[in-house]
């Protein structure tokens, strides 16, 4: 698919809508992802205040998942896209959806790290949290990036990262386990470290989902709920004439 | 989500709100009502058609689209040699109606239109009564006897959806009737001869909403008797009405699918570059 496929629309003012709500959905994509670095970072650092902040942006990103919806919406009624057009508005429709939780995910994290943080933080180290945090911040990034360029190939890997992900989360939480076995007193705060993870693995199964919007806009291939060697015969399918 | 599935995919099955199997309709499942080999259409020396190849299916609606002059009326039209009366015409290659060639020299013509009856974009309803309009055809096939035309008038108004409209009134003049109503009778008129196939030209392109809506979806009723192949302007009407879609452009048939997918993901660049207003 070419870059600017969404583009030399008869219709001029076609053209100006969609670009907009693309552009806007991967503004609201950067905003979410600094909301998930933040939240991450506060976690880390047990810093409340930016914990705080991270709670009140949600506001925020709640109001342009409406917005942007409202322009979808409009462009659904007044243009009746077909094909690849058609296509967009459904992916940034179905973006914004998954971006909006993981806004909600990134602000449980922080309510989380507010939490701990009242409680006086855990003798150990957020390593679990440090390592997943960073790999679900990639794959965010990177499942926007591959919006924003249509590019499948790196949407497919978005999709792969998510399995290493989950792998990893199994293995933080057999290990988060044994620590609460090896010293109950701890078991309330740390538990706040097991939502938290939670929340993470959640915000990258969104970014996975957002990976598959791009290829069902990219490729016109509906890929959720297959396993990831069908999905990659899709993506590596033959590109279209 | 992130749970590898090991299930097969369920909704490849699923069926649509009209009980369709949605993702599985392919045109060689079909029974195929009108076969194109090789049709090469020439106004005197200017080529009109190039090389047309494809299938109609039986019961089906089969939309043609693309931009004025792509050949989608002409190709229409060679369904029932309505070309042959155009002077300088030619035709070389075959269309086969249930396996045979409608352009043998032993075929009639009149006959042919008898069983591919032709709806165009203007209501031309003869300037008679309502009644007399819908009889026609019958009357000149020599059915005069007053029960079997009462019959047939009431089926055929009925079949277009207008009966209710005009039982009370059948004796006035077809002409006070409204565009849309008017172009119904027409339909009515067409399908009082029992025709295999329906040809409609444009046939909602002068009508109001409202109207154009009626015709739309008497066309969805009327697929379960007819063979329909219909030429349209309006995309969103192609898509809406019917079940197979050809899209042509210069006198070829560029591409030609179950009309889902033709709307939703295109093969043709082409074909994408015309359905999202590209084209130009």
């Amino acid at each position: 698919m070419e870059k600017d496929i969404h583009s030399h629309h008869i219709s001029q003012q076609f053209n100006a809508e969609l670009d907009e709500a693309k552009t806007r959905m991967l503004e609201m994509g950067g905003l979410v992802e600094k909301q998930v670095r933040d939240a991450i970072s506060a976690f880390m650092n047990l810093d409340s205040g930016m914990a705080e902040e991270v709670a009140q942006r949600d506001n925020k990103v709640n109001d342009l998942e409406v917005e942007i919806d409202e322009e979808c919406t409009l462009i659904l009624a007044r243009r009746q896209p077909a094909a690849s057009d058609l296509r967009l508005v459904l992916a940034i429709s179905k973006a914004l959806n998954d971006l909006e939780r993981m806004g909600d995910e990134a602000t449980k994290i922080a309510k989380h790290s507010i939490a701990l943080a009242n409680e006086g933080g855990v003798s150990r180290s957020y390593l679990e949290i440090r390592h997943i945090g960073d790999h679900v911040g990639s794959m965010v990034r990177n499942a926007l990036d591959a919006f924003a360029r249509l590019d499948s190939g790196q949407a497919l890997k978005v999709a792969q990262e998510d399995k290493a992900v989950d792998v990893e989360y199994g293995t933080a939480m057999r290990s988060l386990v044994t620590y609460m076995i090896e010293d109950p007193r701890s078991i309330s705060r740390v538990l706040n470290i097991m939502w938290a993870l939670r929340s993470l693995e959640r915000i990258g199964d969104h970014a996975r989902n957002i990976a598959e919007h791009v290829i069902y806009l990219v490729k016109g291939k509906d890929v959720r709920h297959v396993g990831l060697s069908e999905m990659e015969a899709e993506v590596k399918g033959k590109a279209k004439g | 989500m992130s749970t590898e599935s090991t299930q097969p995919r369920t909704h490849a099955i699923r069926m649509d709100s009209l009980g369709r199997n949605a993702s599985t309709k392919k045109l060689a499942d079909e029974d195929i009502a009108l076969t194109v080999e090789d049709l090469k259409l020439y106004y005197g020396e200017k080529q009109a058609l190039y090389n047309v190849d494809m299938q109609i299916p039986r019961k089906r609606v089969t939309a043609f689209i693309g931009p004025s002059g792509c050949g989608k009326s002409t190709l229409l039209r060679c369904f029932n040699r309505m070309n042959d009366l155009v002077d300088g015409c030619r035709i070389e290659g075959q269309i086969k109606l249930d396996g045979h060639n409608i352009y043998e020299k032993s075929v009639d013509a009149a006959a042919l239109r008898r069983n591919v009856g032709m709806v165009f974009q203007k209501p031309n309803p003869f300037p008679k009564s309502i009644y007399e309009n819908v009889a026609y055809g019958l009357r000149i096939q020599g059915i005069n006897k007053k029960r079997v035309l009462d019959e047939a008038v009431e089926r055929s108004l009925r079949g277009a959806a207008l009966w209710d409209e005009v039982k009370d009134r059948l004796q006035d003049n077809a002409l006070g009737m409204s565009g849309g109503q008017q172009q119904r009778l027409v339909i009515a008129r067409t399908i009082a001869v029992e025709p295999e196939v329906l040809l409609l030209d444009e046939p909602a392109s002068a009508l109001d909403p409202i109207s154009t809506l009626k015709i739309e979806e008497l066309i969805y009723e009327l697929k379960s008797k007819y063979t329909i192949v219909i030429v349209t302007h309006n995309m969103q009407q192609a898509a809406r009405v019917s079940d197979y879609t050809a899209f042509m452009y210069m006198g070829k048939l560029i591409e030609f699918g179950d009309t889902d997918t033709l709307f939703t993901n295109p093969a043709q660049k082409q074909t994408e570059d015309y359905i999202t207003g590209r084209y130009g």
